[in-house]
Protein backbone atom coordinates (compact mmCIF):
# COMPACT_ATOMS: atom_id res chain seq x y z
CA UNK A 1 0.00 0.00 0.00
CA UNK A 2 1.60 2.66 -1.14
CA UNK A 3 1.11 6.23 0.80
CA UNK A 4 0.96 8.45 -2.10
CA UNK A 5 -0.49 8.54 -5.69
CA UNK A 6 1.45 6.59 -7.96
CA UNK A 7 2.46 9.37 -10.54
CA UNK A 8 4.28 11.24 -7.21
CA UNK A 9 5.62 7.47 -6.50
CA UNK A 10 6.68 7.14 -9.58
CA UNK A 11 8.46 9.65 -9.39
CA UNK A 12 10.46 9.61 -6.29
CA UNK A 13 11.74 6.03 -7.36
CA UNK A 14 13.07 7.92 -10.29
CA UNK A 15 14.82 10.75 -8.45
CA UNK A 16 15.76 8.52 -5.94
CA UNK A 17 17.79 6.39 -8.51
CA UNK A 18 20.30 9.77 -9.47
CA UNK A 19 23.63 10.00 -7.95
CA UNK A 20 23.93 11.10 -4.62
CA UNK A 21 19.92 12.14 -4.03
CA UNK A 22 18.69 9.54 -1.00
CA UNK A 23 15.19 8.55 -0.78
CA UNK A 24 14.27 12.05 1.47
CA UNK A 25 15.95 14.23 -1.12
CA UNK A 26 13.76 12.24 -4.23
CA UNK A 27 10.75 12.84 -1.71
CA UNK A 28 11.52 16.71 -1.30
CA UNK A 29 12.02 17.54 -5.01
CA UNK A 30 9.24 15.74 -5.90
CA UNK A 31 6.80 17.83 -3.71
CA UNK A 32 8.70 20.65 -4.71
CA UNK A 33 7.93 19.99 -8.19
CA UNK A 34 4.47 19.37 -7.14
CA UNK A 35 4.16 22.37 -6.04
CA UNK A 36 5.56 24.20 -9.13
CA UNK A 37 4.22 26.04 -11.83
CA UNK A 38 3.48 23.25 -14.69
CA UNK A 39 5.61 25.54 -17.46
CA UNK A 40 8.87 24.63 -14.44
CA UNK A 41 8.24 20.70 -14.85
CA UNK A 42 7.68 21.32 -18.25
CA UNK A 43 11.39 22.43 -18.91
CA UNK A 44 12.72 20.57 -16.70
CA UNK A 45 11.45 17.36 -18.60
CA UNK A 46 11.85 18.94 -21.76
CA UNK A 47 15.90 19.79 -21.00
CA UNK A 48 16.03 16.09 -20.19
CA UNK A 49 14.40 14.90 -23.27
CA UNK A 50 16.29 17.36 -25.34
CA UNK A 51 19.56 16.62 -23.44
CA UNK A 52 19.34 12.42 -24.53
CA UNK A 53 17.81 12.89 -28.00
CA UNK A 54 20.37 15.45 -29.04
CA UNK A 55 23.83 14.99 -27.41
CA UNK A 56 26.41 12.77 -28.12
CA UNK A 57 29.73 12.21 -28.52
CA UNK A 58 32.19 14.23 -30.65
CA UNK A 59 33.34 11.69 -33.54
CA UNK A 60 36.86 13.25 -33.49
CA UNK A 61 37.47 13.50 -29.73
CA UNK A 62 34.96 12.02 -27.78
CA UNK A 63 33.70 15.34 -25.77
CA UNK A 64 30.30 15.10 -25.09
CA UNK A 65 28.86 16.92 -28.79
CA UNK A 66 25.43 18.33 -30.01
CA UNK A 67 25.82 17.06 -33.37
CA UNK A 68 28.99 15.53 -34.80
CA UNK A 69 31.46 17.65 -33.75
CA UNK A 70 31.81 19.07 -30.54
CA UNK A 71 32.35 23.03 -30.16
CA UNK A 72 36.45 22.57 -29.65
CA UNK A 73 36.79 20.69 -32.66
CA UNK A 74 34.92 22.79 -34.72
CA UNK A 75 36.55 25.72 -33.67
CA UNK A 76 39.15 26.99 -36.50
CA UNK A 77 40.52 29.58 -33.91
CA UNK A 78 42.18 26.90 -31.79
CA UNK A 79 45.86 25.52 -32.11
CA UNK A 80 44.91 22.47 -34.40
CA UNK A 81 48.80 21.26 -33.46
CA UNK A 82 48.91 20.77 -29.52
CA UNK A 83 46.70 17.73 -28.25
CA UNK A 84 45.45 17.49 -24.84
CA UNK A 85 44.30 14.26 -23.60
CA UNK A 86 41.84 14.09 -20.90
CA UNK A 87 39.77 11.07 -18.94
CA UNK A 88 36.68 12.64 -18.91
CA UNK A 89 34.50 15.23 -20.71
CA UNK A 90 34.33 16.85 -17.57
CA UNK A 91 37.89 17.42 -17.63
CA UNK A 92 37.73 19.41 -20.55
CA UNK A 93 35.69 21.83 -18.62
CA UNK A 94 38.19 22.19 -15.75
CA UNK A 95 41.09 22.56 -18.43
CA UNK A 96 39.19 25.42 -20.72
CA UNK A 97 37.78 27.38 -16.94
CA UNK A 98 41.98 28.43 -16.76
CA UNK A 99 42.05 29.81 -20.13
CA UNK A 100 45.75 28.83 -20.06
CA UNK A 101 45.31 26.48 -23.04
CA UNK A 102 44.02 27.15 -26.87
CA UNK A 103 44.46 23.75 -28.67
CA UNK A 104 42.20 20.86 -29.00
CA UNK A 105 40.99 17.78 -26.74
CA UNK A 106 41.18 14.22 -26.94
CA UNK A 107 39.01 11.93 -23.98
CA UNK A 108 39.61 8.69 -23.07
CA UNK A 109 36.32 8.35 -22.01
CA UNK A 110 38.05 6.64 -18.50
CA UNK A 111 41.20 5.70 -17.62
CA UNK A 112 43.32 1.80 -17.04
CA UNK A 113 42.52 0.14 -14.43
CA UNK A 114 43.73 -3.42 -14.25
CA UNK A 115 42.47 -4.15 -10.93
CA UNK A 116 39.04 -3.40 -12.53
CA UNK A 117 39.59 -4.99 -15.56
CA UNK A 118 39.98 -1.82 -17.99
CA UNK A 119 42.93 -2.15 -20.17
CA UNK A 120 43.31 0.08 -23.42
CA UNK A 121 40.96 -1.65 -25.51
CA UNK A 122 38.18 -0.18 -23.50
CA UNK A 123 39.48 3.24 -24.08
CA UNK A 124 39.55 5.78 -26.95
CA UNK A 125 43.40 5.12 -27.28
CA UNK A 126 43.09 3.43 -30.89
CA UNK A 127 41.38 6.21 -31.82
CA UNK A 128 43.88 8.95 -30.32
CA UNK A 129 46.68 7.16 -32.24
CA UNK A 130 44.56 7.34 -35.43
CA UNK A 131 44.34 10.76 -34.94
CA UNK A 132 48.28 11.73 -34.05
CA UNK A 133 49.03 9.73 -37.54
CA UNK A 134 46.25 11.43 -39.35
CA UNK A 135 46.29 15.13 -38.32
CA UNK A 136 48.98 17.49 -38.09
CA UNK A 137 49.98 17.20 -34.13
CA UNK A 138 52.88 18.73 -32.51
CA UNK A 139 52.61 18.11 -29.14
CA UNK A 140 50.79 15.77 -26.96
CA UNK A 141 49.55 16.89 -23.65
CA UNK A 142 48.55 13.94 -21.35
CA UNK A 143 46.08 15.65 -18.92
CA UNK A 144 44.90 12.22 -17.56
CA UNK A 145 44.78 12.55 -13.41
CA UNK A 146 47.13 12.13 -11.32
CA UNK A 147 46.30 9.09 -9.61
CA UNK A 148 47.36 5.43 -10.01
CA UNK A 149 45.14 4.62 -12.88
CA UNK A 150 45.42 8.12 -15.06
CA UNK A 151 50.04 7.60 -14.29
CA UNK A 152 49.42 4.18 -15.97
CA UNK A 153 47.80 5.30 -18.52
CA UNK A 154 50.04 8.70 -19.44
CA UNK A 155 53.05 6.13 -18.89
CA UNK A 156 51.41 3.32 -21.36
CA UNK A 157 50.14 6.09 -24.71
CA UNK A 158 53.57 7.63 -24.11
CA UNK A 159 55.71 4.84 -24.21
CA UNK A 160 53.30 2.23 -26.33
CA UNK A 161 51.16 4.74 -28.44
CA UNK A 162 53.45 7.81 -28.87
CA UNK A 163 56.66 6.41 -29.20
CA UNK A 164 57.34 5.84 -32.73
CA UNK A 165 56.00 9.39 -33.75
CA UNK A 166 57.68 12.34 -34.03
CA UNK A 167 56.47 14.69 -31.66
CA UNK A 168 56.74 16.27 -28.66
CA UNK A 169 54.92 13.97 -25.60
CA UNK A 170 54.66 16.45 -22.51
CA UNK A 171 52.74 15.68 -18.99
CA UNK A 172 51.12 17.87 -16.50
CA UNK A 173 52.99 18.77 -13.72
CA UNK A 174 52.82 17.69 -10.01
CA UNK A 175 52.68 20.35 -7.54
CA UNK A 176 51.19 22.14 -4.62
CA UNK A 177 47.80 23.56 -4.63
CA UNK A 178 47.64 27.11 -4.61
CA UNK A 179 46.72 28.19 -0.95
CA UNK A 180 47.50 25.56 0.70
CA UNK A 181 49.44 24.68 3.95
CA UNK A 182 53.33 23.28 3.14
CA UNK A 183 53.04 21.15 6.04
CA UNK A 184 50.01 19.27 4.93
CA UNK A 185 51.20 18.12 1.54
CA UNK A 186 52.12 14.71 0.99
CA UNK A 187 55.51 13.93 0.68
CA UNK A 188 55.00 12.61 -2.98
CA UNK A 189 53.17 15.95 -4.11
CA UNK A 190 56.13 17.73 -2.26
CA UNK A 191 59.03 15.74 -3.64
CA UNK A 192 57.50 16.43 -7.07
CA UNK A 193 57.18 20.52 -6.64
CA UNK A 194 60.81 20.21 -5.67
CA UNK A 195 61.88 18.33 -8.66
CA UNK A 196 59.62 20.36 -10.74
CA UNK A 197 60.63 23.90 -8.71
CA UNK A 198 61.14 27.40 -11.33
CA UNK A 199 63.94 29.53 -11.08
CA UNK A 200 62.89 33.03 -9.78
CA UNK A 201 65.62 35.06 -10.61
CA UNK B 1 32.87 2.55 18.14
CA UNK B 2 36.83 3.55 18.90
CA UNK B 3 39.91 4.66 17.16
CA UNK B 4 42.94 2.44 16.42
CA UNK B 5 46.25 2.55 14.74
CA UNK B 6 47.15 0.06 12.49
CA UNK B 7 49.96 -0.16 9.15
CA UNK B 8 48.56 -1.61 6.32
CA UNK B 9 48.65 -2.17 2.46
CA UNK B 10 46.04 0.04 0.20
CA UNK B 11 44.90 -3.23 -2.50
CA UNK B 12 42.35 -1.43 -4.38
CA UNK B 13 40.22 1.66 -4.25
CA UNK B 14 36.60 2.33 -5.53
CA UNK B 15 35.28 5.48 -6.09
CA UNK B 16 32.35 6.67 -3.26
CA UNK B 17 29.86 9.76 -3.92
CA UNK B 18 31.69 13.03 -5.26
CA UNK B 19 35.35 13.19 -3.83
CA UNK B 20 35.35 10.24 -1.51
CA UNK B 21 37.00 6.68 -2.10
CA UNK B 22 36.12 3.11 -0.17
CA UNK B 23 39.77 1.89 0.38
CA UNK B 24 40.58 -1.66 0.25
CA UNK B 25 43.60 -2.17 2.96
CA UNK B 26 45.30 -5.53 3.96
CA UNK B 27 46.58 -4.52 7.30
CA UNK B 28 49.03 -6.12 10.14
CA UNK B 29 46.53 -6.57 12.76
CA UNK B 30 43.37 -6.83 10.82
CA UNK B 31 43.66 -8.26 7.75
CA UNK B 32 41.80 -7.08 4.95
CA UNK B 33 40.08 -3.79 6.17
CA UNK B 34 37.45 -1.98 3.69
CA UNK B 35 37.11 2.08 5.11
CA UNK B 36 36.11 5.39 3.52
CA UNK B 37 38.81 7.88 2.69
CA UNK B 38 37.18 11.20 2.64
CA UNK B 39 38.01 14.16 0.10
CA UNK B 40 40.70 11.78 -1.22
CA UNK B 41 39.72 13.18 -4.90
CA UNK B 42 39.82 16.82 -3.74
CA UNK B 43 42.90 18.02 -5.20
CA UNK B 44 43.68 19.35 -1.66
CA UNK B 45 42.74 16.53 0.26
CA UNK B 46 45.17 15.52 2.96
CA UNK B 47 45.68 12.16 1.94
CA UNK B 48 47.07 13.32 -1.23
CA UNK B 49 49.06 10.33 -3.16
CA UNK B 50 49.42 7.86 0.26
CA UNK B 51 45.82 6.01 -0.45
CA UNK B 52 46.31 4.42 -3.72
CA UNK B 53 46.80 1.14 -4.77
CA UNK B 54 50.45 -0.54 -3.86
CA UNK B 55 51.15 2.07 -0.76
CA UNK B 56 52.15 0.90 2.77
CA UNK B 57 50.63 3.24 5.28
CA UNK B 58 50.09 3.81 8.96
CA UNK B 59 46.44 4.56 9.62
CA UNK B 60 44.47 5.72 12.15
CA UNK B 61 41.35 4.28 11.51
CA UNK B 62 37.66 5.71 13.25
CA UNK B 63 36.03 2.18 14.06
CA UNK B 64 32.63 2.38 11.78
CA UNK B 65 29.43 0.45 11.91
CA UNK B 66 29.85 -1.08 8.43
CA UNK B 67 33.09 0.48 7.13
CA UNK B 68 35.73 2.29 9.05
CA UNK B 69 36.97 5.43 8.76
CA UNK B 70 40.56 6.85 7.84
CA UNK B 71 41.26 9.38 9.70
CA UNK B 72 45.22 9.70 9.37
CA UNK B 73 47.23 8.48 7.21
CA UNK B 74 51.08 8.32 7.00
CA UNK B 75 53.26 7.17 3.98
CA UNK B 76 55.72 4.19 5.41
CA UNK B 77 57.14 3.71 2.04
CA UNK B 78 56.47 5.24 -0.99
CA UNK B 79 56.50 2.99 -4.03
CA UNK B 80 57.36 5.98 -6.38
CA UNK B 81 59.19 3.54 -9.18
CA UNK B 82 56.33 1.37 -9.91
CA UNK B 83 54.18 4.31 -10.26
CA UNK B 84 56.22 5.46 -13.76
CA UNK B 85 56.96 1.60 -14.54
CA UNK B 86 53.83 -0.58 -16.30
CA UNK B 87 55.45 -3.59 -15.71
CA UNK B 88 56.28 -3.12 -12.37
CA UNK B 89 52.62 -1.90 -11.81
CA UNK B 90 51.50 -4.52 -13.90
CA UNK B 91 53.15 -6.90 -11.49
CA UNK B 92 52.23 -5.54 -8.39
CA UNK B 93 49.14 -5.19 -9.43
CA UNK B 94 48.76 -8.69 -9.63
CA UNK B 95 49.73 -9.62 -6.01
CA UNK B 96 47.51 -6.83 -4.77
CA UNK B 97 44.45 -8.59 -6.61
CA UNK B 98 45.51 -11.91 -5.84
CA UNK B 99 45.27 -10.46 -1.78
CA UNK B 100 42.39 -9.05 -2.36
CA UNK B 101 40.76 -12.12 -3.88
CA UNK B 102 42.12 -14.41 -1.04
CA UNK B 103 41.68 -12.54 1.89
CA UNK B 104 39.18 -12.11 4.65
CA UNK B 105 37.83 -9.30 6.57
CA UNK B 106 39.05 -9.59 10.43
CA UNK B 107 41.39 -11.80 9.86
CA UNK B 108 44.99 -11.14 10.61
CA UNK B 109 47.81 -12.86 9.36
CA UNK B 110 51.28 -11.29 10.14
CA UNK B 111 53.45 -13.48 7.79
CA UNK B 112 50.68 -12.74 4.96
CA UNK B 113 51.12 -9.33 5.78
CA UNK B 114 55.05 -9.78 6.02
CA UNK B 115 55.28 -11.49 2.78
CA UNK B 116 52.99 -9.22 0.88
CA UNK B 117 55.03 -5.44 1.68
CA UNK B 118 58.15 -7.44 1.13
CA UNK B 119 57.45 -8.52 -2.20
CA UNK B 120 56.21 -4.78 -2.94
CA UNK B 121 58.76 -3.46 -1.91
CA UNK B 122 61.59 -5.90 -3.90
CA UNK B 123 59.27 -4.73 -6.67
CA UNK B 124 59.98 -1.45 -6.07
CA UNK B 125 63.49 -1.73 -5.96
CA UNK B 126 64.38 -3.59 -9.06
CA UNK B 127 61.06 -4.71 -10.52
CA UNK B 128 62.50 -8.81 -11.22
CA UNK B 129 60.22 -10.65 -13.76
CA UNK B 130 60.19 -13.20 -10.75
CA UNK B 131 59.07 -11.41 -7.67
CA UNK B 132 55.48 -12.64 -8.78
CA UNK B 133 56.47 -16.45 -8.89
CA UNK B 134 58.71 -15.93 -5.68
CA UNK B 135 55.38 -14.19 -4.20
CA UNK B 136 53.16 -16.64 -5.60
CA UNK B 137 55.17 -19.71 -4.14
CA UNK B 138 55.12 -18.29 -0.97
CA UNK B 139 51.94 -17.24 -0.67
CA UNK B 140 50.53 -20.98 -1.83
CA UNK B 141 52.78 -22.13 1.39
CA UNK B 142 50.92 -19.47 3.66
CA UNK B 143 47.82 -20.71 2.07
CA UNK B 144 48.35 -24.24 2.42
CA UNK B 145 48.40 -25.32 -0.96
CA UNK B 146 51.52 -25.42 -2.72
CA UNK B 147 51.99 -27.58 -5.52
CA UNK B 148 54.02 -31.14 -5.90
CA UNK B 149 57.29 -30.26 -7.53
CA UNK B 150 59.87 -32.86 -6.67
CA UNK B 151 57.38 -36.12 -7.58
CA UNK B 152 54.74 -37.17 -9.61
CA UNK B 153 51.67 -36.07 -7.77
CA UNK B 154 50.08 -39.36 -9.14
CA UNK B 155 53.10 -42.45 -8.71
CA UNK B 156 55.36 -40.71 -6.75
CA UNK B 157 58.43 -41.50 -9.52
CA UNK B 158 61.21 -38.33 -9.08
CA UNK B 159 62.61 -38.75 -12.61
CA UNK B 160 61.38 -37.26 -16.15
CA UNK B 161 59.00 -34.77 -14.95
CA UNK B 162 57.56 -33.07 -17.89
CA UNK B 163 54.28 -31.87 -17.51
CA UNK B 164 51.87 -29.96 -14.70
CA UNK B 165 48.72 -30.95 -13.80
CA UNK B 166 47.65 -27.47 -11.92
CA UNK B 167 43.98 -28.96 -11.20
CA UNK B 168 45.81 -32.12 -9.36
CA UNK B 169 47.95 -29.54 -7.60
CA UNK B 170 51.88 -30.86 -8.63
CA UNK B 171 53.95 -32.41 -11.70
CA UNK B 172 53.80 -35.53 -13.54
CA UNK B 173 55.92 -38.10 -14.56
CA UNK B 174 56.07 -39.00 -18.36
CA UNK B 175 53.93 -42.46 -18.04
CA UNK B 176 51.25 -40.30 -16.77
CA UNK B 177 49.30 -38.92 -19.19
CA UNK B 178 48.08 -35.37 -19.05
CA UNK B 179 48.99 -32.28 -18.12
CA UNK B 180 50.61 -28.70 -19.72
CA UNK B 181 54.22 -28.76 -20.80
CA UNK B 182 56.98 -27.88 -18.58
CA UNK B 183 60.56 -26.97 -18.78
CA UNK B 184 62.91 -28.36 -16.26
CA UNK B 185 64.56 -25.33 -15.80
CA UNK B 186 60.73 -23.94 -14.54
CA UNK B 187 60.16 -26.93 -12.64
CA UNK B 188 63.91 -26.42 -10.50
CA UNK B 189 63.32 -22.74 -10.15
CA UNK B 190 59.70 -23.49 -8.71
CA UNK B 191 61.02 -26.30 -6.33
CA UNK B 192 63.64 -23.91 -5.07
CA UNK B 193 61.30 -21.18 -4.59
CA UNK B 194 58.81 -23.39 -2.78
CA UNK B 195 62.12 -23.98 -0.57
CA UNK B 196 62.39 -20.18 0.55
CA UNK B 197 66.14 -20.25 -2.01
CA UNK B 198 64.16 -16.75 -2.91
CA UNK B 199 67.27 -14.75 -3.23
CA UNK B 200 69.49 -17.50 -5.57
CA UNK B 201 66.12 -18.08 -7.83
CA UNK B 202 66.02 -14.22 -8.31
CA UNK B 203 69.95 -13.86 -8.89
CA UNK B 204 69.93 -17.01 -11.67
CA UNK B 205 67.27 -17.38 -13.50
CA UNK B 206 67.52 -16.84 -16.78
CA UNK B 207 64.86 -14.96 -18.82
CA UNK B 208 62.90 -17.35 -20.72
CA UNK B 209 62.39 -19.49 -17.27
CA UNK B 210 61.14 -16.68 -15.70
CA UNK B 211 58.70 -15.80 -18.32
CA UNK B 212 57.57 -19.57 -18.15
CA UNK B 213 57.42 -19.45 -14.26
CA UNK B 214 55.33 -16.01 -15.06
CA UNK B 215 52.79 -17.35 -16.76
CA UNK B 216 52.72 -20.77 -14.64
CA UNK B 217 52.24 -19.44 -11.34
CA UNK B 218 49.52 -17.32 -12.69
CA UNK B 219 47.22 -20.40 -13.69
CA UNK B 220 48.29 -21.66 -10.09
CA UNK B 221 47.06 -18.56 -8.17
CA UNK B 222 43.67 -19.10 -10.42
CA UNK B 223 43.29 -21.80 -9.78
CA UNK B 224 43.29 -21.13 -5.70
CA UNK B 225 41.57 -18.57 -5.69
CA UNK B 226 38.77 -19.86 -8.20
CA UNK B 227 38.37 -16.67 -10.51
CA UNK B 228 40.65 -15.38 -13.33
CA UNK B 229 42.62 -12.79 -12.32
CA UNK B 230 41.70 -9.13 -14.33
CA UNK B 231 45.38 -7.55 -13.76
CA UNK B 232 47.30 -10.34 -15.83
CA UNK B 233 44.58 -10.51 -18.66
CA UNK B 234 44.56 -6.34 -18.98
CA UNK B 235 48.00 -4.87 -18.45
CA UNK B 236 50.24 -8.22 -18.10
CA UNK B 237 49.74 -9.21 -21.54
CA UNK B 238 49.37 -6.01 -23.28
CA UNK B 239 53.23 -5.54 -22.22
CA UNK B 240 54.79 -8.82 -22.98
Amino acid sequence: MSVYAKPVEVLIDELGRLPGIGPKSAQRIAFHLLKADKIDAQRLSDAVVAMKEKVSFCDRCFNVAEGEECTICSDIQRDQHVLCVVEEPKDIAAIEKTGAFRGIYHVLLGAMNPLEGIGPDQLKIRELALRVAGENITEVILCTNPNLEGETTAAFIASKILAPFELKVTRLASGLPVGGDLEYADELTLGRALEGRNTVS
Amino acid sequence: MALYRDEGVVLRTYKLGEADRIVVLYSRGRGKIRAVAKGVRRTRSKFGSRLEPGSIVQLQLYEGKNLDIVTQAERVVSLEAMRSDLDRYGRAAIILEVLDASAVEAESNPAMYKLLTGALRELDRDGNRLVVPAFVAKYLILEGVQPRVDACVRCDESTNLTTIQISEGGVLCRSCPGGEPLTDGARRALEQLLQGRVRHVLDTTPEVVAIELETLVAKLVEQHVERKLRSSSVLYEQLQ
